[in-house]
């Protein structure tokens, strides 16, 4: 065997192996979800139930109205999503395409804003919010999250990748500056646009601190603030737990197989000859 | 349609790209923006464009001046260096895109591109994304996208520095035919000298931002204006000779090995005021002759045939010179030759460089 099969070998071990990694939680999780209550906490650890309970997901989709949770999370996740793609997309434009007095230090200011932890903007948030009356409504679990500064720092840099005469090309054409954004920048852009949204949706999807602080009803809580309701006094109920965050992350994991062409897709491709 | 930069200057910072342009293109010819890199080709394109604007002077089309004009209504149509065709559009929606803009109802936007594809030869490949075409097709596309819509004035920036040496030559003769058949007002970029007196009507030599020299292509080569222009135009390039005028004895004495030189016939030396002059001689102007004929004697220290030409190089002192000979001339390497010159095919350079050839015959 020559030295080039024996090194991607020893790579692909190890990859293999990562991923493996990786995915033993999934496993577990899965496993656990179908469980009899009896064999979650056994010792040594079953991996394979005695017995496959497929009630558990019926069960832990009853025990609290996850059909309100799950509008709620779709709302707020496409909501959230579309808003910081338009967001993102028009200061992305401006921060690199146009020229007004005051970009680059305003810029430089925004990004310095990354460096406040999330957890100090906690509390002014909170307050911010509920002087404004968003306490326990959609607004409080949207509007503060549809702006990035990381997305339109990703952004920017992949639209000054892209070649100034294009723009210039499209201004001779008589193209305006609203109109060469969405019929030439954005498709352009599509493979970062695409995983854009996909950070956004998963974490918006998955956010649990922030909605757990500004609902109170259980008709405003999303599918992660639901999984609370495994946990009573008298302990955690795991298996349907885990029931529940099966069925939660499904749509996620459905959403990035289809999407993962797309950000693999077209970043080679910029059509200039150079 | 006429253009005319008077005075025109543009500055980027401390940088001055264009000084004080002053230039008239008349209508329907093609006109070659010819310099070295930084010269500002570019900058004086993009002027005409309106993607600068100028610090001074007028931009004049017909008899509109159109400064204040954005580029999409002074009815230009532009190629650039790389192409900038739209990575994710088909070949036909490029082309279609300027009548889009314009609001050109679909069907006949669609019939004007497609005319305006055969015209450039690639009606075949109207489905084909730009990433899926060679570089000569794509400058095809970029050609017919920048004139589907009639304009008035077609430029065009190095748009044939991407291509290889054959696709060169064909894609010049491409161009030159398309706009004669269109008859457009063109303005050409271009750093190849060659490719500058190929397809011009008249030259624009630049350099530093200033106007060097603007006349019919043979007009530069022939009469220079100055060492700049005559060292510019030709290839292999012409020899400058530093000479001392010793007006006594009625000789030029070479700068660099104080080799003595008969005085060209047609030099008055009386009106020269220089005490030095750069001879200019281009290397098909110059022959070998025995040693005690020639102007100038040297000897050879290289032979090359390229195609029907022989080109020597030959040591006058230490000062090289070029010379094209015909190829059934007997030289060797290590000759001692005389080198004659036509006399009156000889440029004169004061010491600035100003070629005074004129005055002194
Ligand atoms: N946007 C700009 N900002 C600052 N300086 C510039 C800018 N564009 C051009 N320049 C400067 O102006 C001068 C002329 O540039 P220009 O691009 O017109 O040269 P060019 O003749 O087109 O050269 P090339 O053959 O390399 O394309 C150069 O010194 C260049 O550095
Ligand atoms: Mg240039």
């Amino acid at each position: 065997m020559n030295k080039g099969a024996l090194s991607k070998g020893f790579i692909y071990t190890l990859l293999i192996a990562g991923s493996l990694l990786m995915l033993l939680p999934f496993l577990w999780m899965i496993s656990t979800s179908l469980k009899p209550a009896n064999e979650v906490m056994m010792l040594p650890p079953k991996w394979i139930p005695s017995e496959i309970l497929w009630e558990n997901y019926r069960e832990a989709w009853n025990i609290a109205p996850f059909g309100r949770y799950l509008l709620n999370s779709i709302i707020v996740t496409v909501l959230s999503t579309v808003g910081e793609l338009i967001t993102t997309i028009l200061a992305a434009y401006a921060f690199s395409r146009i020229q007004f007095y005051g970009r680059d230090i305003l810029f430089s200011f925004l990004l310095g804003t990354m460096m406040v932890p999330g957890e100090v903007l906690l509390i002014p948030n909170f307050v911010t919010l509920s002087n404004l009356g968003w306490i326990d409504h959609y607004e409080a679990l949207i509007i503060p999250w549809i702006a990035s500064i990381f997305a339109i720092f990703l952004l920017r840099q992949y639209f000054l990748s892209i070649p100034k005469e294009l723009t210039y090309a499209a201004k001779i054409d008589g193209c305006s500056d609203f109109r060469f954004l969405w019929s030439i920048m954005v498709p352009l852009a599509k493979p970062a646009l695409i995983t854009i949204a996909l950070l956004k949706a998963i974490g918006s999807w998955n956010a649990f601190l922030w909605p757990l602080i500004v609902t109170n009803s259980k008709d405003m809580r999303t599918l992660p603030v639901g999984l609370t309701s495994f946990s009573t006094e008298a302990g955690t109920i795991y298996e349907l737990l885990m029931a529940g965050s099966t069925m939660i992350i499904l749509p996620m994991i459905i959403l990035y197989l289809f999407l993962q062409k797309y950000i693999i897709e077209g970043i080679s491709r910029s059509g200039i000859k150079g | 349609m006429q253009v005319k930069l008077i005075d025109v200057t543009m500055k980027f910072n401390d940088v001055v790209a264009v000084y004080n342009l002053n230039i008239t293109i008349e209508s329907g010819k093609l006109v070659s923006l010819l310099g070295p890199s930084g010269c500002g080709k570019s900058t004086t394109l993009f002027l005409l464009a309106g993607l600068y604007k100028p610090n001074n002077g007028s931009i004049i089309f017909g008899d509109k001046k159109v400064n204040e004009i954005e580029p999409e209504n002074r009815e230009i149509g532009m190629v650039f260096q790389n192409y900038a065709l739209y990575p994710h559009m088909s070949v036909l929606k490029n082309i279609m895109f300027p009548l889009n803009m314009q609001k050109v109802p679909k069907k006949e936007a669609e019939k004007r591109a497609k005319e305006m594809a055969d015209l450039v030869r690639i009606g075949h490949l109207l489905a084909r994304k730009p990433g899926q075409l060679s570089g000569g097709q794509q400058q095809r596309v970029a050609i017919a996208r920048a004139l589907v819509k009639q304009p008035k004035l077609l430029l065009l920036d190095e748009p044939l520095s991407n291509l290889d040496a054959r696709l060169r030559l064909e894609m010049r003769e491409e161009i030159r035919r398309i706009q004669q058949e269109v008859g457009i007002t063109t303005i050409f970029v271009t750093h190849d000298q060659e490719e500058a007196m190929s397809i011009s009507d008249q030259v624009l030599l630049l350099n530093d931002g200033q106007i060097q020299q603007y006349n019919h292509p043979q007009y530069l080569y022939n009469h220079p204006i100055n060492i700049f222009v005559a060292k510019f135009m030709g290839n292999p390039p012409i020899n400058i000779l530093e000479t001392m005028v010793d007006k006594e004895a009625k000789k030029l004495i070479l700068t660099s090995n104080e080799q003595q030189m008969m005085i060209p016939n047609k030099l008055n030396i009386q009106t020269i005021q220089d005490e030095k002059i750069y001879l200019g001689i281009r290397p098909e102007e110059l022959f070998i002759t025995s040693l005690d004929e020639g102007a100038l004697q040297g000897k050879i220290t290289y032979v090359e045939t390229i195609g029907r030409d022989t080109l020597i190089r030959a040591a006058i002192g230490d000062e090289p010179l070029r010379v094209i000979i015909p190829p059934d001339t007997k030289i060797k390497i290590g000759d001692l030759v005389g080198f004659g010159m036509k006399e009156d095919r000889i440029h004169i350079f004061d010491s600035t460089g100003r070629n005074i050839s004129q005055q002194l015959t």
